[in-house]
């Protein structure tokens, strides 16, 4: 029953520590109106989320986390920022009582629905003792591979991690669709060799390409 | 980008290349005994690429790994991972069933090593292709990235 | 009372930040911005399964020691091994008696599905930012209330076209 209290003192100051600094990076986030620190804090709170999933065991996902949130989403928001613009208009004071209401009342509602929640930690939990529990069991008799997250992951949930891996490739097919494969790039350096003319000319037949699609 | 104040960042970025594309395959073919696998692994390479892109410009980056690469690439992973069930099934057993893939009884598990480092470097090709495809398409629609962006 | 507030603070603090989350996400306008804020609300959501799944004394769910005993060569030295040997009969799609672990985990279970969500929200944020580059080059804005602006004048000037035209017709 004493999940957290047993155990190491110092693991508890950490989790204390990296939610604090969660908090206060999410805040300066709903605060900040420069796209680019925005999108800078945004690759920190993943940054320290991976730290803090280390502190909860999860080490897979901390790597996934420290790759994924913090190397390539936040490429991919700079990239769409330069696209966009930097700044974000200022709200209108009036409006962000509504969002407030809402998300308050929300709070309220799922804290009251964790009181049920097992406690932090609690071996006997429902979570804790059912097929996930069945997984470490039986997990070295049947494949013999030490790391359980890439067994689960490659053999017992294969089909889910063959739907995920089709996800992803959609999703780069779709991006690539929605926005082209980089041919204006491309187009850049060609230029520069010599092969095409002058770049005002030729950004501006581009333009006057876009205006005719669109 | 020829501006001589980036030649410290070139220099000690074309140093980590090598080193970052290395601990990409480690994550890879350790993921069996720590943390790692295919889709870590797949990212990392796919931010190898994005780096050399920053420090030697986009074009340079699509020279050295084509965008008709990658996107092949995304589809040849996904493919790997499917073929991977059907050699299952042609087996005898169910789609993606490692066991079946040598007719192995329980306990060997040469099946399950072979199965899921090969549906992991599926999962490896289509992740870094797909992210790589996705990196060009923002980048590419920028002409060039200037300092004063950075 | 305050061991009850302890063994849930986890919980609550991962519920501050997901509506900390939704907060960005309702009240910016700009679709960047709104964006961050889904992907923090999902980060939060990752935080919340993988918190759910920690067991106190547990470690990585790696096997170390004695519950991943090398099996040099043949299979026979293995108990949990000449178990199943012995009593899977057909060789094909059984799964294994469980064993009892020596060593204390963390469950397995939220890290394998939060590991392949933070891999699929990357890539459906990006389909999001293509959007939004797209909504950018068609109305020269990413700010929500410009867009449905644009949209509404728009929209009167085709039902303004629309009335004329008809006009024409019936004269």
């Amino acid at each position: 029953m004493t999940g957290v209290l047993e155990g190491d003192i110092g693991i508890a100051l950490v989790n204390i520590l990296l939610l604090t600094v969660l908090f206060v990076v999410a805040i300066a986030i709903a605060r900040l109106r420069n796209l680019f620190a925005i999108v800078m804090l945004s690759g920190i709170y993943s940054l320290v989320s991976a730290t803090w999933y280390v502190v909860v065991d999860a080490v897979d996902v901390a790597f996934t986390e420290a790759a994924v949130g913090a190397g390539m989403s936040t490429v991919v928001l700079l990239g769409a920022m330069l696209l966009t613009s930097r700044t974000a208009k200022p709200d209108k004071k009036f409006a962000r009582l509504g969002p407030l209401l809402v998300v308050i009342a929300t709070g309220v509602m799922l804290i009251y629905a964790s009181v049920d929640l097992p406690a932090l930690g609690d071996p006997n939990s429902p979570v804790n003792q059912g097929v996930g529990l069945t997984y470490m069991q039986i997990n070295w008799a049947d494949t013999g591979i030490p790391n359980v997250v890439t067994s689960v992951l490659g053999s017992y949930r294969g089909f889910d991690t063959l739907g995920e891996t089709t996800v992803v490739f959609l999703a780069g097919l779709a991006v690539a669709l929605l926005l082209g494969f980089g041919e204006r790039s491309l187009a850049e350096s060609i230029r520069r060799e010599g092969n095409l003319p002058d770049r005002n000319a030729a950004s501006g037949a581009e333009a006057g390409k876009e205006e005719d699609a669109s | 980008m020829n501006s001589d104040h980036h030649v410290i960042l070139r220099v000690v970025s074309k140093m980590l290349l090598p080193i970052i594309v290395m601990f990409a395959f480690y994550t890879q073919f350790h993921g069996d005994f720590g943390p790692g696998g295919g889709f870590q692994a797949g990212i990392i390479i796919a931010v190898g690429v994005i780096l050399y892109a920053l420090i030697a410009g986009v074009p340079a980056a699509m020279r050295a790994v084509p965008p008709a690469f990658t996107r092949s690439l995304a589809a040849i992973g996904v493919m790997v991972y499917a073929g991977v069930g059907y050699w299952a099934m042609l087996k005898g057993g169910n789609y993606l069933e490692y066991q079946a893939l040598f007719n192995e009884p329980p306990g060997e598990h040469h099946g399950q090593h072979i199965g899921i480092m090969v549906i992991e470097l599926g999962v490896l090709f289509g992740v870094s292709g797909a992210m790589l495809t996705i990196f060009y398409a923002f980048a590419g629609r920028v002409a060039e990235i200037r300092d004063k962006d950075w | 009372m305050l061991e009850f507030i302890l063994e849930r603070a986890n919980y609550w603090a991962i519920i501050g930040l997901m509506m900390i989350g939704l907060y960005i996400t309702f009240a910016s306008g700009n679709l960047i911005k709104r964006l961050v804020g889904l992907s923090l609300f999902q980060t939060s959501v990752c935080l919340f399964y993988v918190t759910l799944g920690k067991v106190a004394g547990g470690t990585a769910p790696i096997l170390y020691g004695e519950d991943a005993v090398e099996h040099g060569g043949g299979h026979g030295a293995d108990a949990a091994h000449h178990a199943t040997g012995v009593t899977g009969g057909h060789a094909l799609g059984n799964a294994s008696a469980p064993v009892e672990l020596v060593h204390t985990y963390s469950n397995v279970l939220p890290h394998v599905l939060m590991l392949t969500a933070i891999v699929v929200g990357v890539a459906t944020l990006s389909v999001g930012l293509a959007l939004i580059v797209r909504i950018r080059e068609a109305y020269g804005s990413i700010e929500s209330d410009e867009v449905r602006e644009i949209d509404l004048e728009m929209a009167l000037a085709q039902e303004a076209e629309i009335d004329q035209w008809l006009n024409e017709a019936g004269a």
